[in-house]
């Protein structure tokens, strides 16, 4: 048995541990948070430059071809320096969509400027509050012009091409629509996670072309998260390992009552509750990695549990950070929020940790009603 | 990445498969299977011996001891794929849990030559069944308080006269030997003053008392001791040098890879699937959902934990940190399950008659039995400490008492002046 990554895929994620702690320092992050951009420009097109953003592209469409499971490990380094760049959007779940069904004019023509960052992708599939079902999806396409409001997305406003969920003579597909071109107006949202910009797309005729077969849309689109959500949870692995390790050395360094407040019991547990939550994050990961790298039957299943579990431990860690913090964790200065605000904005991107919970059951049942 | 065996351990599986297919006692198949929590399914001690002899006579009783100490001779991987392989039939062996993971470690690191090659074939054949005298009632969590007395004779034969009471001790009502540590020396600090003996549970002056735990129960026991004669022979390390053994033996209960305590997980979604309500089975409720996707993914991590520390193994390497963490999550997890199993039963959730009782009354038993596991071999607590001292390096408790003489000590009933 061999259920652990490769001594090569390991050197991969120093190498990207060792750019990211050069090219992303929490200053970094923080010049995202505090200015007017909603993402690192130069940082995005170093990771493309350093063949991290095309990893999983094949070669003969400008990536690195090398596969999902070195993209999990540069997934958790970008996922512990919190980068303010757009790989979930662009690399997660454009580039995935792409090569899961798009064509090969659409590939040729949209994979390798993802895979060096020159272009960046959106995935456009919520209209509103509330959770994304297909039934929810009402932008519509008529010869091939795409109209509707999209909100939130990810990267809306920085995204040069988008995959976007909409009806065609009443059934969903995805479509592929050039931001750039007419029809499209864009608005940036604030949101809790500056870091990571929202936007609202609102498409009035905006030539699309359609991905995949009609009326796949919603199978194609559930497909292409998760894969997304397993590699997400690799980010929140990273950022939960990241805010343990914070808490941990203030805990050892702040003294309080004439001793380390890592000294006491109430501490000490919160931080093994964290360290237990991440490692049953990282271990579900893993598993999600193996389904991913391998495409196993089991994808599904492992997707929703790597979901469900990395969205708890990230969370768990960052709001427990705080804590271990105490009041300083609450001050603009400290980078402790920085976590709080990602760990919240990632558990709700790709879906709700509800909806994962849900579809975690459904699948279960399934596999259970399928070996009975 | 994968979960493929290498060659030589798939043709090891091979192997242990075809000896359990030939083997195994099958006539007990389907009641072990239907063993339900802390329950041998109705097996006698008999059944669980002939087939720890047999295990003994094919050198998987304790795959990974040495040959001449009873053992296979096994590598640690090859003693994961024999747990993996032994299946039900495991259930079996609970006999001889604490003697094979326990004592005959502790055996082997401290007793002489000879004793090894006499006590532990014995142990590992099931034809001795041991006991750790560990706990006392004033010294639980807090080891290393224990009070029960080893006193040297004077009669000069340098034999020890050993007085005091543990308790919690499973299967001493079964044993035939015991690991015992005691007190030797008072007035040195609490942990410097320990000695470590080994002793026929048949000695002149044990007592052994079941208790009746808080489930209605017994397998654990009280063990009195009145002026039992222990010859110095049976002592296992250095005078006062206790403390030290019994780390042997502590780290070898919690370095259990590969065995996966249960969690109830899987018994939960068979219920909730089965479950009738007006709307349809009880997995449809989305509040049901949301509580066993939490369930299913805690043990779901617990499993691929397990499998990155049987990867470690194969590749020759030792198990991280990570696997510190299973008891802690299982036996928390086993207890909430269990109350939510019962909640969704309705009133009838109170019933324990199995024949009357819903899924034949084994999350009312579930619910019972789980206090002892986030107690038993460290509690929730002292596990989370040995997480934050040992993996996350947070400083140790602050501990007034550390280098106090033992017998100044504050303790209950005898409060500081």
């Amino acid at each position: 048995m061999n259920f652990d990554f490769s001594p090569e895929q390991k050197q991969l994620r120093d190498q990207a541990r060792r750019f990211l702690a050069d090219k992303c320092p929490p200053a970094a992050v923080r010049a995202v948070l505090e200015g007017s951009h909603t993402h690192d420009a130069a940082l995005w097109r170093g990771l493309g430059e350093m063949g991290f953003l095309g990893a999983a592209i094949p070669e003969e469409y400008g990536g690195v071809g090398l596969g999902h499971l070195e993209l999990c490990v540069i997934a958790e380094e970008i996922g512990r320096a919190l980068a303010p760049v757009p790989i979930a959007s662009s690399i997660y779940l454009t580039a995935e969509a792409l090569m899961l069904a798009g064509g090969e004019a659409q590939k040729q023509a949209w994979l390798p400027k993802l895979a060096s960052g020159e272009a960046i992708g959106a995935f456009a599939l919520g209209e509103g509050v509330g959770r994304v079902t297909e039934a929810s999806i009402r932008a519509t396409v008529s010869g091939g012009k795409l109209s509707g409001r999209k909100a939130p997305v990810a990267d809306g406003e920085i995204a040069d091409v988008a995959v976007v969920a909409a009806r065609e003579g009443g059934k969903v597909s995805l479509f592929l629509v050039d931001l750039n071109g007419p029809g499209v107006t864009r608005e940036t949202v604030t949101s809790i996670d500056p870091t990571r910009g929202q936007a609202v797309l609102v498409f009035a005729d905006a030539p699309a072309e359609r991905i995949g077969a009609v009326g796949d849309g919603w199978r194609l689109a559930s497909e292409v998260m998760d894969r997304a959500a397993i590699l997400m949870a690799f980010e929140q692995v990273g950022g939960a390992d990241r805010a343990l390790e914070m808490g941990r050395d203030y805990a050892l360094e702040r003294m309080a009552f004439g001793r380390q407040i890592g000294s006491f019991q109430a501490i000490k547990h919160m931080l093994a509750d964290m360290y237990v939550a991440a490692t049953l994050a990282r271990s579900n990961a893993f598993y999600g990695a193996w389904a991913l790298s391998t495409n196993a039957a089991e994808l599904p299943v492992a997707a929703a549990t790597a979901r469900v579990s990395a969205t708890e431990a990230f969370q768990l860690c960052a709001k427990n950070n705080i804590q271990v913090h105490g009041g300083m964790g609450f001050t603009w200065a400290f980078d402790c929020h920085l976590f709080y605000r990602r760990s919240n904005a990632l558990a709700l991107a790709l879906g709700s940790k509800s909806t994962w919970e849900d579809l975690l059951i459904d699948r279960l049942r399934q596999r259970n009603e399928a070996a009975a | 990445m994968n979960f493929d065996d290498t060659a030589e351990e798939a043709a090891f599986r091979t192997k242990v498969r075809s000896w359990i297919d030939e083997n195994a006692p099958k006539h007990l198949e389907a009641q072990l299977r239907r063993a339900g929590f802390a329950s041998s399914g109705g097996t006698t001690i008999e059944d669980s011996k002939a087939w720890q002899k047999k295990k003994y006579d094919a050198g998987y009783a304790c795959p990974s001891w040495p040959k001449e100490y009873g053992g296979g001779g096994l590598s640690p991987i090859e003693r994961v794929i024999w747990s993996q392989e032994e299946g039900p039939y495991a259930v079996l062996s609970g006999l001889f849990t604490i003697g094979v993971g326990m004592c005959g470690p502790t055996v082997m690191a401290w007793a002489s030559e000879e004793q090894k090659r006499d006590l532990l074939p014995k142990l590992a054949s099931g034809e001795h069944v041991w006991c750790q005298l560990f706990s006392e009632p004033a010294s639980g969590s807090d080891l290393a308080g224990l009070r029960t007395r080893a006193e040297r004779t004077t009669d000069g034969s340098g034999d020890w006269i050993i007085n005091g009471q543990k308790i919690w001790t499973s299967g001493a009502h079964r044993s035939d030997y015991g690991i015992l540590i005691t007190r030797t020396d008072p007035t040195l600090p609490k942990h410097k003053g320990l000695t470590m003996f080994f002793l026929s549970m048949k000695s002149p002056g044990v007592e052994v008392r079941p208790i009746k735990q808080a489930n209605g129960d017994s397998a654990f026991n009280e063990v009195y001791f009145t002026d039992v004669r222990i010859p110095d022979s049976q002592r296992l390390g250095a005078v006062n040098q206790g403390w030290e053994v019994s780390l042997t033996t502590l780290m070898n209960e919690r370095l259990s890879i590969g065995s996966g305590m249960p969690t109830g997980f899987p018994e939960l979604f068979d219920f909730c699937m089965n479950l009738q309500t007006e709307d349809g089975p009880a997995v449809n409720d989305r509040a049901v959902r949301s509580r066993l996707a939490g369930y299913a993914a805690k043990a779901s991590g617990l499993k691929y934990t397990g499998m990155r520390a049987i990867s470690a193994l194969s590749k020759g390497e030792t198990p991280g940190p990570e696997n510190s963490i299973g008891k802690l999550v299982a036996g928390a997890m086993m207890q909430d399950l269990a109350m939510y199993a019962l909640d969704l039963q309705g009133e009838a959730g109170v019933l324990a008659d199995p024949a009357q009782a819903a899924a034949g009354a084994r999350f009312q038993a579930m619910l019972l039995r789980s206090p002892a596991t986030r107690v038993e071999g460290g509690t929730d607590e002292v596990l989370r400490n040995i997480i934050a001292e040992r993996v996350l390096g947070l400083p140790g408790d602050i501990r007034v008492d550390k280098d106090v003489p033992f017998k100044d000590i504050p303790t209950s009933g005898r409060a500081k002046a």
